[in-house]
């Protein structure tokens, strides 16, 4: 095993505990928005599209990486401004209702 | 790929965002924060990629095209999208990028020079990173077409269903070993991706609509792994930390959802197979009358009572009547009546779905109450006004062992005095199964489009 995979695995573990930790006490009113909001994050596959793109060898290479950018673009974009969507709903608590008598 | 120091530096600060960023989504007043936080993660990571690009102009040209095809696809679709139609654009953005994680891996092994063999941890990860993908691809293909009601919401089963989707898993485990063992090539590579697809396909068919959000949540986990397994292929550590948060946290939610229907993911996910779903109460009922009622009635009715509990569902939302709801509650407290909003933890079609679409017609967030805390005041209160809900009020869940929603925690609208329901027709709900409520003596229905219903109402109330 080189250094290089050690880090690597030693940062999949680590993750695999925060990823639990982070998350533990989330309203059940959150669980949409958390769950768009992660889904934007794995949307991080552009990283591995941009690098696998731009040292495509050939006509099929270079069609499937296209492929994975656009697809890993919408995730990516989509993505957040969904989550920020949804989220904005949240942003005034009462408006309507502190206009009552 | 060798990162130089800076480049990990920034994807290391983009892993720190990502992480701050869930954390805070886990709170609602600083959630749309957190969010930005994790988008100015992905941008410094995109920006930090770019710098590491081997730069070969016409690729990245063909790069740049890309991406600015799927930007304003996806800003325009996550900007038009119905709130209602929430949940089948996430399956949709979940699905793309597991796409994205299965071809980044296949492509990867396509690198791999003619006469030697790959790594062993590059062909795992490979494998990994291909199945998982598609199969979070196709699933959220099927969940989508579902949830837009494209296709049957009910669990389409078949028989042999169980054996068959067996053979294909188990030729998927046959392909991936053989493919790391034997290095028999890419275009063993392509059929494994064939297979995952299928598979994906076949896994999510049998399970019913109303169970599709825990689906969703449980392939978004996925696609966190695929792309997890895709940092190993392409050696990066941004990849790797991304994916493995959502890979845990989804694992993490999904189970709290699965919880909150009082279902072991287990039962949901498999519960379909093998299962003939032909229920005889159904027959039986359909020739059972009900009572319906006028809006001048039921008006009065809740006019003159003393506290009243709004049961919402997803019917409320396809109505778009969130904002002639918060009118009749509004009449209704002006005359002294106490109103409260009770949310199933599944209402709407995904858990928090309903505080979402209330919180967009401005319903003071006291009001909307929690399934444990609301139940007990039930008896207390004078009307359930059951507003497009129907699965969640179903007592089949507490009585009837044989049901599909059998164990599911449910709101007891049936212990209040009077239950109305506002619905479009006998339809049965999401789960496809039908109410005993319906027919119950004290159960008044008011059939039509939810929001014209309600403005009524509103009349009416204004009116007695």
């Amino acid at each position: 095993m080189n250094a290089q995979l050690v880090n690597e695995i030693s940062i999949f573990v680590l993750a695999v505990f925060l990823g639990f930790e982070v998350i533990s006490k989330v309203p059940t009113i959150l669980h949409t928005p958390l769950m768009s909001g992660s889904n934007a994050i794995h949307g991080v596959i552009l990283v591995g599209a941009m690098v696998i793109m731009a040292t495509a060898h050939g006509a099929v290479q270079d069609v499937v990486g296209f492929l994975a950018v656009v697809l890993a673009t919408i995730n990516v974009v989509g993505g957040y401004v969904v989550t920020d969507r949804m989220l904005e709903m949240f942003k005034s608590r009462n408006p309507r209702g502190q206009k009552q008598p | 790929m060798h990162l130089s120091s800076g480049i990990t530096l920034l994807y290391l600060l983009a892993a720190v965002l990502f992480i701050v960023g869930l954390h805070q989504l886990s709170s609602p007043r600083h959630a749309r924060s957190g969010n930005l936080a994790a988008a100015l993660g992905m941008g410094i990571a995109f920006v930090a990629t770019i710098f590491v690009l081997h730069h070969s102009g016409f690729n990245l040209l063909l790069m740049s095209i890309a991406i600015l095809i799927g930007l304003p696809v996806g800003a325009i679709a996550a900007r038009s999208v119905k709130m209602t139609a929430m949940p089948q654009m996430v399956a949709s953005f979940n699905g793309v990028g597991g796409g994205a994680a299965a071809l980044v891996a296949l492509i990867e092994f396509m690198r791999v020079p003619a006469g030697t063999s790959a790594s062993l941890v590059l062909s795992i990860s490979v494998v990994f990173a291909v199945v998982i993908g598609a199969v979070s691809f196709a699933g959220s293909a099927i969940a989508f077409t579902k949830l837009q009601e494209m296709m049957r919401g009910t669990p389409i089963t078949y028989p042999g269903q169980q054996p068959v989707n067996g053979v294909v898993a188990a030729a998927i485990v046959v392909m991936g070993v053989l493919i790391v063992v034997t290095h028999i090539g890419v275009a063993a590579l392509w059929v494994l991706l064939v297979l995952a697809l299928v598979l994906g396909v076949a896994f999510v068919l049998p399970i019913g609509g109303a169970d599709m959000p825990v689906v969703i949540s449980l392939l978004n986990a996925f696609t966190g792994l695929a792309v997890a397994g895709d940092g190993f292929v392409v050696g990066n550590p941004v990849l790797i930390v991304g994916g493995t948060l959502v890979g845990a946290s989804g694992s993490f939610l999904t189970k709290m959802m699965s919880d909150a229907m009082g279902r072991s993911l287990n039962n949901l996910l498999f519960g379909a197979f093998g299962k003939v779903l032909v229920s005889p109460d159904a027959v039986g009922a359909a020739q059972r009358s009900v009572r319906s009622g006028t809006a001048e009635d039921i008006g009065t009715l809740l006019a003159y009572s003393q506290r009243v509990i709004i049961v919402p569902g997803y019917g409320l939302a396809v109505a778009q009547a969130q904002h002639a709801v918060r009118d009749l509650a509004d009449a209704l407290e002006k005359r002294g009546v106490t109103v409260d909003y009770a949310i199933h933890p599944v209402a709407g079609r995904m858990p928090g779905h309903m505080n979402v679409l209330l919180a967009e017609a401005n319903v003071p967030y006291e009001q909307l109450k929690d399934m444990d805390e609301i139940n007990d005041y039930f008896k207390s209160a004078d009307v359930a006004l059951v507003v497009g809900a129907n699965d969640v009020v179903n007592p089949a869940a507490r009585n009837s062992p044989g049901s599909p929603i059998y164990g599911m925690p449910i709101l007891n609208a049936d212990e209040a005095k009077n239950v109305i329901f506002m619905k479009r027709s006998m339809r049965p709900g999401f789960a496809g199964i039908d109410n005993e409520l319906l027919y119950d003596p004290k159960t008044t229905m008011l059939f039509g489009d939810a929001k014209d219903s309600l403005i009524k109402l509103v009349a009416a109330v204004k009116a007695a």
